[in-house]
């Protein structure tokens, strides 16, 4: 063989091999990254201290996280709510129901929905959900409100996750396979009945994977939910208030972060925050669906 | 038997799945209705505001008060960020996708703690880059630019090109690969020559849908890329970008900028789509032609 | 012949998007009798035993025309309940199909759905089926256990019990025994046999052995055809179709 060959091989080798090293190298120096410039908050507040304050004043110094991490959990919450069964069902009904030429159709409609950019999902926020909920939900249930909710941003969220949702668990169906299906028809079941005995009993551990995904997308969701959740730094006290979930406050705030003292810290913080949690939601997820698929080889 | 009984129960039974079967109709309805609906508003809103001068003007007096003039700004920023970001995520996943499937070993720990690498990464949210880029960033002491920009979106979309590459790469039968090599060829040879061209179709589509998470994504940019009226000259310049255009233009007091928020919407929106389109019409054409 | 048809088919033609697997197929069953359809690969034999209990249907692209009559009614018409008719028939599946259950909801699952609700007569239904599939001393200390655990044998047997627990008329048999070991086989084909004074069993098999074995009835289908059928020692003996002639002297198969 021609050394030339040979060189361009070796070389191209060695190349593949550093950079194979990147990703995993990445992924620690990111956490590092985060981790150092958040240190100088760290120094002067414990961790536990920032996590449970609810005073968030910059220029004051006080950098209670809490209202963040509540914002979060309750606009997650109330897509996951909403989310869950609206994708369920239609994941359901597009592997159970569906006749080919919808399915065909509605698979690329999902496929869409996925790869909106969220700042658009954000825009048709503004323009529809805010004023459905300060118009019309508000009152309905007897609140005063501009629109500007954790409602709203559950919805925008909510949508934002269907596609996550219904394509992991159209996955987990498709791989249960037919003949038990068959089985439980054959001995009388309605095609319901197999859904909730068969199908939902075996792919329910897919299912929970699915939705855990879901869930880890809706985290990290920024610039749809900044735009229509009202970005109020207090702890919500119900759907109607506003709120200000960890991603909205590291986006609204990187300009003024550099000018006070501290800020740009406690910004940090927040985004290693967001980063733990979405990871451990992530690779639970992970470790679920390889057990899944494990048993079904 | 009591035939009463079961002609009651088994109306139940179907009333059961009669209920479930409406609920299943009104969810499908919410998610098809809701991209329709989506898509819908935006272009309604978006179209009337696009017209020739729109996309070959930039805005004049200032992007956010500025009331003449058009999204030129963003749609070069956008396109130069996005390919260059997408072109840095190719040089830098295509090799590690190749190495771990036609180089390494399968004893090798290698191929499984990549993938596991992949996964987090790919998980990791817009908003968290955008973080990490700002530090690259004042570490290496950029200001906003569009390289920033570019560096910042492709770390978003490396992970993403990765697991699309390496899900098709992967596919490719062992046969092949060692056809080739049993020919002489070396793995470069026919990592190059062989795989990369059975797997074509396929690895378009993943950069495809990395340049479409790429050039839609605002959170990354939002610290790194800056923004500015003018169209950039060189990578040291702030760059304006679609989905910023949008941001920073929707919550304007003044209507004509408000359509220059609209419009970008409208482009960003039907680029999108037209890119998802191209993907699912390349990853058909890519089962039809795959040697098995 | 002196048995009356438990089952008739009636000029039953079923097609794939297109693809013609069954061209107007006319059988009539007989009643407490096993019947075994033999053939080649891929000649539509499964497709004719499932067009039986209306398994065809959620499949896409079907297209079935002719008549199938059960005790002289027609399963494929409009008013027909189709749970009613699946429930007179027990299907064997060629790989064992146990549901995500424990051993004794498995069993329990058909008569639960069909109303039965008393923990006492379900106990007694599952003993009793469990018995009749040969199974009850394996399992009888461990009915809670899922039923995957089970070898592959015992999850047949497990199926059988299951099948028999809704009280079809019918027992309709995939490859049956393809999937197992020639032990779990043997299992299989005797109790076959025994439940044929109180069933009517319809057994698709590509082991000639095998039919030859068990049945009292057969019907040789080849390419979507039926092309000859009648009582077993008479085919066996003195086939008329010259394919058939073939078929059996391993010709073709």
């Amino acid at each position: 063989m021609s050394s030339v060959r040979l060189v361009k091989n070796k070389l191209a080798k060695k190349t593949m091999v550093v950079l194979t090293g990147v990703p995993s190298f990445l992924v620690l120096l990111i956490i590092a990254g985060l981790y150092l410039k958040a240190r100088p908050i760290l120094a002067g507040q414990s961790f536990f201290s920032l996590l449970s304050s609810s005073v968030w004043a910059p220029s004051r110094g006080r950098f209670g996280l809490l209202p963040f991490i509540m914002g979060t959990f309750w606009v997650t919450l109330a897509a996951l709510i909403l989310a869950v069964p609206v994708s369920l069902l239609s994941a359901i009904y597009l592997s159970e129901y569906a006749p080919a030429r919808f399915r065909e159709i509605a698979k690329p409609a999902v496929d869409l929905l996925a790869g909106l950019p969220s700042v658009i999902y954000g825009v048709w926020g503004m323009l529809l959900i805010v004023p459905l909920v300060g118009r019309f939900l508000a009152p309905a249930f007897g609140r005063q409100s501009s629109g500007y909710t954790v409602l709203a941003g559950g919805i925008v969220l909510a949508i934002m996750i269907f596609p996550t949702i219904i394509s992991v668990s159209l996955e987990v169906f498709g791989s249960i396979p037919h003949g038990m299906r068959e089985a439980s028809l054959s001995l009388g079941a309605t095609k319901w009945e197999t859904v909730k005995h068969v199908v939902l009993k075996k792919g329910a551990q897919g299912v929970m994977a699915a939705v855990v995904l879901g869930l880890s997308r809706a985290l990290g969701e920024t610039m749809a939910v900044l735009m229509v959740v009202g970005n109020i730094p207090r702890v919500p006290k119900s759907l109607f208030d506003g709120g200000y979930p960890l991603p909205a406050l590291i986006a609204n705030n990187y300009g003024e972060m550099m000018s006070v003292p501290l800020y740009d810290s406690a910004l940090m913080l927040a985004a290693g925050v967001l980063l733990l949690i979405v990871l451990i939601f992530n690779v639970l997820a992970r470790v679920i669906l390889v057990r899944v698929e494990r048993r079904a080889a | 038997m009591n035939p009463g009984a079961d002609q009651r129960r088994l109306r139940r039974r179907k009333l059961e799945e009669s209920f479930f079967k409406v609920l299943m109709g009104v969810s499908i309805g919410a998610v098809i209705g809701g991209l329709l609906l989506i898509v819908g508003t935006i272009v309604w809103k978006g179209l009337p505001a696009l017209n020739l001068s729109m996309l070959t003007r930039t805005p004049k007096g200032g992007y956010y008060l500025g009331r003449e003039g058009g999204i030129l700004n963003a749609i070069a920023g956008s396109f130069y960020l996005a390919s260059g970001a997408t072109l840095l995520a190719v040089l830098f996943s295509l090799p590690v996708v190749l190495y771990i499937n036609i180089y390494a070993r399968k004893k090798s720990r290698l191929a499984p703690i990549t993938r596991f690498s992949f996964d987090v990464l790919w998980g990791i949210p817009s908003i968290v880059y955008g973080a990490f880029g700002f530090i690259l960033m004042m570490a290496l002491g950029l200001k906003t630019s569009l390289l920033a920009g570019i560096i910042t979106v492709a770390l978003l979309e490396f992970p993403i090109m990765s697991r699309a590459a390496d899900e098709v790469v992967r596919l490719v039968p062992r046969d092949l690969i060692e056809a080739s090599l049993s020919l002489g060829a070396t793995r470069l040879e026919t990592s190059l020559k062989v795989v990369i061209r059975q797997c074509l179709p396929g690895l378009l589509t993943a950069v495809l849908i990395a340049f479409g998470r790429g050039i839609g994504d605002a959170a990354s940019v939002l610290f790194t890329a800056g923004f500015t009226d003018r169209v950039p000259s060189s990578l040291l310049q702030p760059a304006a970008t679609l989905p910023l255009a949008i941001f920073f233009q929707l919550g304007t007091p003044y209507p004509e900028v408000q359509q220059r928020a609209y419009a970008s919407a409208a482009i960003l929106t039907v680029l999108i789509l037209v890119i998802s389109l191209l993907a699912r019409g390349l990853g058909r054409r890519y089962t039809r032609h795959v040697v098995k | 012949m002196d048995s009356q048809a438990h089952i008739s088919v009636r000029n039953l033609s079923v097609a794939f998007d297109g693809l013609e697997i069954l061209k107007h197929v006319s059988i009539d069953i007989p009643d407490r009798k096993i019947t075994v359809i033999v053939g080649p690969s891929g000649c539509g034999k499964t497709t004719l035993l499932k067009s039986l209990n209306r398994l065809l249907d959620p499949l896409d692209g079907v297209r079935i025309s002719g008549e199938i009559l059960v005790d002289g009614e027609s399963i494929y018409d409009p008013g027909v309940e189709v749970t009613h008719i699946r429930k007179k028939m027990g299907l064997l599946s060629q790989r064992p199909q146990a549901l995500p259950m424990s051993i004794y909801d498995n069993v329990a699952y058909g008569p639960r759905l069909h109303g039965l609700r008393s923990r006492k007569e379900l106990d007694a239904l599952v003993k009793h089926y469990l018995r009749v599939a040969g199974l009850w001393d394996e399992v009888k200390d461990r009915l809670g256990e899922p039923a995957a655990r089970l070898s592959v044998g015992q999850q047949q047997r497990m199926c059988l019990a299951r099948g028999l627990a809704v009280g079809p008329e019918i027992i309709l048999g995939d490859e049956p025994t393809s999937a197992l070991d020639p032990q779990s086989s043997q299992n299989v084909e005797r109790r076959l046999i025994e439940l044929k004074s109180d069933y009517t069993v319809v057994v698709v098999t590509h082991i000639l052995r095998q039919a030859k074995r068990i049945a009292d009835y057969i019907a040789f289908l080849y390419l979507g055809e039926l092309v000859e059928h009648g009582p077993a020692a008479e085919i066996f003996a003195n086939p008329r179709d010259p394919r058939t002639r073939a078929y059996l002297t391993g010709e073709i198969s």
